[in-house]
């Protein structure tokens, strides 16, 4: 990384002091000081640098907070989002790493556009863009996309995202290939004739409003297929936004028969069901895939991230713009715009109502996301970058998105009160987010 | 707290709608091609009344009809909603002497109303106005054929009919909010 | 009232003052000069995205009855079929001034959307899979004349209920006055859960019929084959079409609707769309005096 906040990070040593930290990289957690000098975690500073002390009494300081499924839309549909807007609304959320999904146009399915977005997240000097590939070229579910140059290239991971991979030998072949790679096969797992023409869950809430929905099974019953598949090749699995009761079975059945398969959940799924629908009346805010499920699937979700079954929380933060997201609810485009209220939303679901602790929490959006992606990171240690977040964990605040930082403001937690946020953010021993300010290195310049 | 007056009981409105049902046969001759249409709602049950009369002293009962005006009030859309009913008129109105009857007279907003709605069920020869009370204050040039009985008013005041088959019994108040002694207008 | 969005959201009193009222409406649709001045002065646009002949049609000649002037916007070339959004021509009817907007589109949810953004009355008149209040409207106005009370009456609802708007619209309103609803169909069109009891459903017409006094025959849509939701339509036809014969095991005074336009020969024959026990022109003629209610109703009091 580059450009004038960075070069002036390089030369600075930071102090932060009184933070509780919870660093799950390492287990380790409790008060402590952290230094940083020049980019990286020190035992103690050099004293060739001019210190500055940060006072963090109160706060979380938490190592390499990480999203690993975002949508950018850069390449070709800027007008959703764009690196900058989205780095910026993951900084602002408290993130350091992201992992944005390949289906642009063009489609990231390709090395170059790999390194494109790479040396664009860079240049940026916000916070790190880990690119996810596609599986299949133009995410056309037909031919395997080059997946091993595109890792070469910084993929750390393949995805169809946004569609299926509906085609089983296409999924065997992908599955199995990707046993000589280090990223795993992200299935965006939806059965395409059980989901056709759905906009929202099928339940007393899509019969009373008269909007089609899809059951859940439109999603378990791809998990099923790909948990199979899983045994049969070996390969490395990861199931994207996970949701429906029958899919938490399929993963329980893989784990017990030690395969590499594993889950993420959506803070969204978390903390809302399908009655939002009908709160939000017919405001395509809500409209998300998978769709927002009844209260049971919701509470066994919560359950399957509490014991570890699904291992990671990750926003889909899926940007789109208001004239999208304001036409009727079944044209309008699927998705929530969720980095920057993904750590308040689960601290409010899950660590605020006593079933996770804090560390446990995090671990979840940081150690776990790691491991998942073959990513490694030793936590707070010497020598370490320097990423890391300060939480407030008991700040109440009142959702708005037209405060956010990303194009998107479609959220249907617009207005809801969230307990917790991140007040600072810190990429590379260089402050990107101080007091919910964005800071831009660019505009240093 | 509200003064109430009585204006007319139950004999003084029986021998009102009996002389106006003399009226009615020395103006027109008789009651042949005659047809009473009440304004709903107290209209109605005055209308029937008068038609008894009318047999009494002619041997034949009048057809009698009964009209909402709801849909042809000059004041739709600037007063709170009110429901109508199904207007009947038993024959046709064609080339008939149309006799309205109405309960009280005031503006004559609700006269010319009817005189529209009932032109919309053909041509009569003639149409004539019957009322029970004529209480002045006239907004529109209207006169009544047949009154019952004249009641010089306020405009703060109100003239309460009521008849025994919607109300259950025959009278005719007169309510005068608190401190309205005097009259302020007389027309 | 300030929209007539759908029959859900309206109470047992002003459903019953809407039938009153389409009742006198009724009458003034027998006269010779089927005119009355009421809403003169007044304009209505009639904004279809979806084409629908009759319901427009209905809607149009009540406004027009009611002396209102009528604005269509259709299909056919017109600027809704030319992409503009919903929201550009909410837009437009605004700078236009007219009074009131009759709406329908193939999204449910749209006429409430709609509504809040536009502070003059809006009509749904068929959105999507949700509701057709005023086609229940007229549905419920034809069984009060016919049995002079809904309370205590049985009605099927028969056929694809899951996609159909009218059923939903029906359901709540019958349910609202007191009558029993069955829905009866496919178990692919009539999911068990598609309502709570005391709704009750069933895949057995005959079940359905032995108990109605009031059948509501839905329309079937050709491409339900094509989905997945039922094979072909002769098998539907054998199975939960009304047939002359079917109809003679249920009641002798069971009263046949059908919202139309009818699949005859599919959902319901013709000897029954054509016979003694079929209310269904009568439904068309209340489409009008319930279409004159609504807009009466809703233009008809002082604006809040």
């Amino acid at each position: 990384m580059a450009d004038g906040n960075k070069k002036a990070a390089a030369e600075r040593s930071w102090r932060i002091t009184g933070a509780l930290i919870l660093d799950p990289f390492t287990g380790r957690e409790g008060q402590g000081t952290v230094w940083v000098e020049a980019g990286r975690v020190v035992e103690r500073p050099s004293g060739a640098f001019p210190e500055e002390t940060v006072e963090a009494s109160g706060l979380w300081l938490i190592p390499r907070l990480t999203d690993i499924h975002v949508h950018f839309r850069s390449p070709g549909q800027e007008w959703k989002e764009d690196l900058r807007s989205g780095s910026m609304a993951a900084a602002a959320g408290g993130f350091t790493v992201v992992a944005t999904m390949p289906n642009t146009d063009p489609v990231v399915d390709i090395p170059a556009l790999v390194a494109w977005q790479r040396l664009e997240a860079e240049r940026l000097g916000l916070v790190r863009v880990w690119p996810i590939g596609a599986i299949s070229v133009g995410l056309q579910g037909k031919a395997l996309a080059d997946l091993w140059a595109m890792q070469e290239a910084g993929a750390v991971g393949f995805s169809d995202d946004g569609r299926p991979v509906a085609d089983s030998r296409l999924m065997r072949a992908a599955l199995s290939y990707s046993r000589s790679l280090t990223g795993p096969i992200i299935q965006h797992a939806e059965d395409p004739g059980l989901f056709a023409g759905a906009s929202m869950h099928e339940g007393s809430v899509s019969h009373r409003m008269g909007i089609p929905g899809a059951p859940a099974e439109a999603e378990s019953v791809m998990v099923w297929r790909d948990v199979q598949l899983a045994a049969l090749t070996g390969g490395r699995l990861h199931i994207a936004h996970l949701s429906a009761p029958g899919s938490l079975e399929a993963l329980a059945w893989a784990k017990r028969r030690g395969l590499q398969v594993t889950a993420e959940a959506t803070p969204h799924h978390l903390l809302l069901t399908d009655e939002a629908v009908a709160e939000w009346g017919y405001d395509a805010v809500t409209k998300v895939n998978p769709p927002l499920r009844p209260a049971a699937m919701r509470e066994a979700l919560v359950e399957a991230v509490r014991e570890g079954l699904v291992e990671v929380i990750a926003s889909d933060h899926a940007p789109h713009h208001a004239d999208e997201k304001g036409r009727p609810y079944t044209e309008a485009p699927f998705g929530i715009s969720g980095l920057e209220t993904s750590l308040g939303a689960v601290l409010t679901a899950l660590v605020h109502g006593g079933l996770l602790s804090p560390l446990e929490a995090m671990r979840r959006m940081t150690a776990f996301p790691h491991r998942l992606l073959g990513q490694a990171y030793p936590g707070l240690v010497p020598g370490a970058p320097a990423d890391l977040t300060l939480v407030d964990p008991f700040h109440e605040w009142t959702v708005d998105p037209g405060r956010f930082y990303s194009k998107g403001k479609n959220t249907p937690l617009a207005g809801a009160r969230l307990r917790g946020r991140a007040v600072a953010t810190m990429v590379d021993g260089c402050w990107v987010m101080r007091e919910g300010e964005v800071i831009d290195p660019c505009a240093d310049n | 707290m509200v003064n109430q007056a009585a204006i007319m009981d139950q004999d003084a409105i029986r021998r009102a709608l009996m002389r106006i049902a003399h009226e009615v046969v020395e103006k027109n001759r008789g009651v042949g091609g005659l047809v009473l249409v009440g304004i709903r709602r107290r209209g109605v049950p005055l209308a029937r009344r008068i038609a008894e009369n009318l047999a009494q002293i002619e041997g034949t009962e009048p057809p009698v009809g009964s009209l909402d005006i709801g849909l042809y009030r000059d004041d739709v859309g600037r007063r709170p909603w009110t429901p109508v009913a199904a207007s009947q008129i038993p024959v046709s109105v064609e080339g008939k002497v149309v006799v309205l009857v109405d309960d009280v007279l005031y503006t004559g907003r609700t006269v010319r109303a009817a005189l529209d709605a009932i032109t919309e069920w053909g041509r009569p020869a003639a149409i004539q106005l019957a009322v029970l009370i004529d209480r002045g204050h006239r907004e529109l040039p209207i006169r009544a054929d047949y009154v019952g009985k004249n009641v010089p008013t306020a405009r703060r005041e109100e003239v309460l009919v009521q008849l025994r088959e919607v109300d259950g019994l025959d009278q005719v108040v007169l309510v005068k909010p608190e401190g309205s002694d005097q009259v302020e207008e007389k027309r | 009232m300030e929209d007539f969005l759908g029959i859900a959201e309206l109470g047992t009193k002003t459903l019953q003052d809407l039938l009153d009222t389409a009742e006198s409406m009724a009458e003034v649709l027998t006269r010779r000069v089927k005119k009355v001045p009421t809403l003169r002065g007044r304009s209505v646009a009639n904004v279809f995205f979806e084409p629908s002949t009759r319901t427009r049609n209905a809607f149009e000649l009540a406004a027009k009855y009611l002396s209102a002037d009528v604005v269509n916007f259709t299909g056919g070339g017109s600027s809704l079929e030319k992409g503009e959004t919903v929201w550009d021509t909410v837009r437009t009817l605004e700078a236009l001034g007219v009074d009131a907007v009759v709406v329908r589109h193939r999204t449910s949810g749209v006429p409430e959307a709609m509504a809040r953004q536009l502070d003059i009355p809006v009509i749904n008149a068929g959105d999507g899979e949700h509701e057709h209040p005023t086609q229940a409207l007229l549905d419920l106005l034809t069984v009060r004349q016919r049995f002079g009370h809904i309370a205590g009456l049985t009605v099927a609802i028969v056929g694809d209920v899951l996609h159909s708007r009218v059923a939903r619209s029906d359901l709540y309103g019958f349910s609202a006055l007191g009558a029993r609803v069955i829905l009866a169909g496919p178990p692919s069109l009539v999911p068990e859960d598609l309502a709570e009891p005391p709704v009750r459903v069933t895949w057995s017409l005959e079940e359905a019929l032995a108990e109605a006094d009031v059948i509501q025959v839905l329309r079937i849509q050709r491409e339900r084959q094509q989905e997945g939701y039922i094979p072909s339509l002769q098998e539907y036809r054998a199975r939960w079409g009304i047939t002359r014969e079917r109809l003679a095991q249920a009641k002798p005074h069971a009263l046949i609707l059908h919202p139309g336009p009818q699949n005859r020969g599919v959902e319901i024959d013709s000897d029954v769309v054509d016979g003694s026990q079929s209310a269904i022109l009568r439904q068309v003629q209340n489409g009008v005096a319930v279409r004159m209610a609504v807009l009466y109703r809703l233009l008809g009091g002082e604006p809040e």
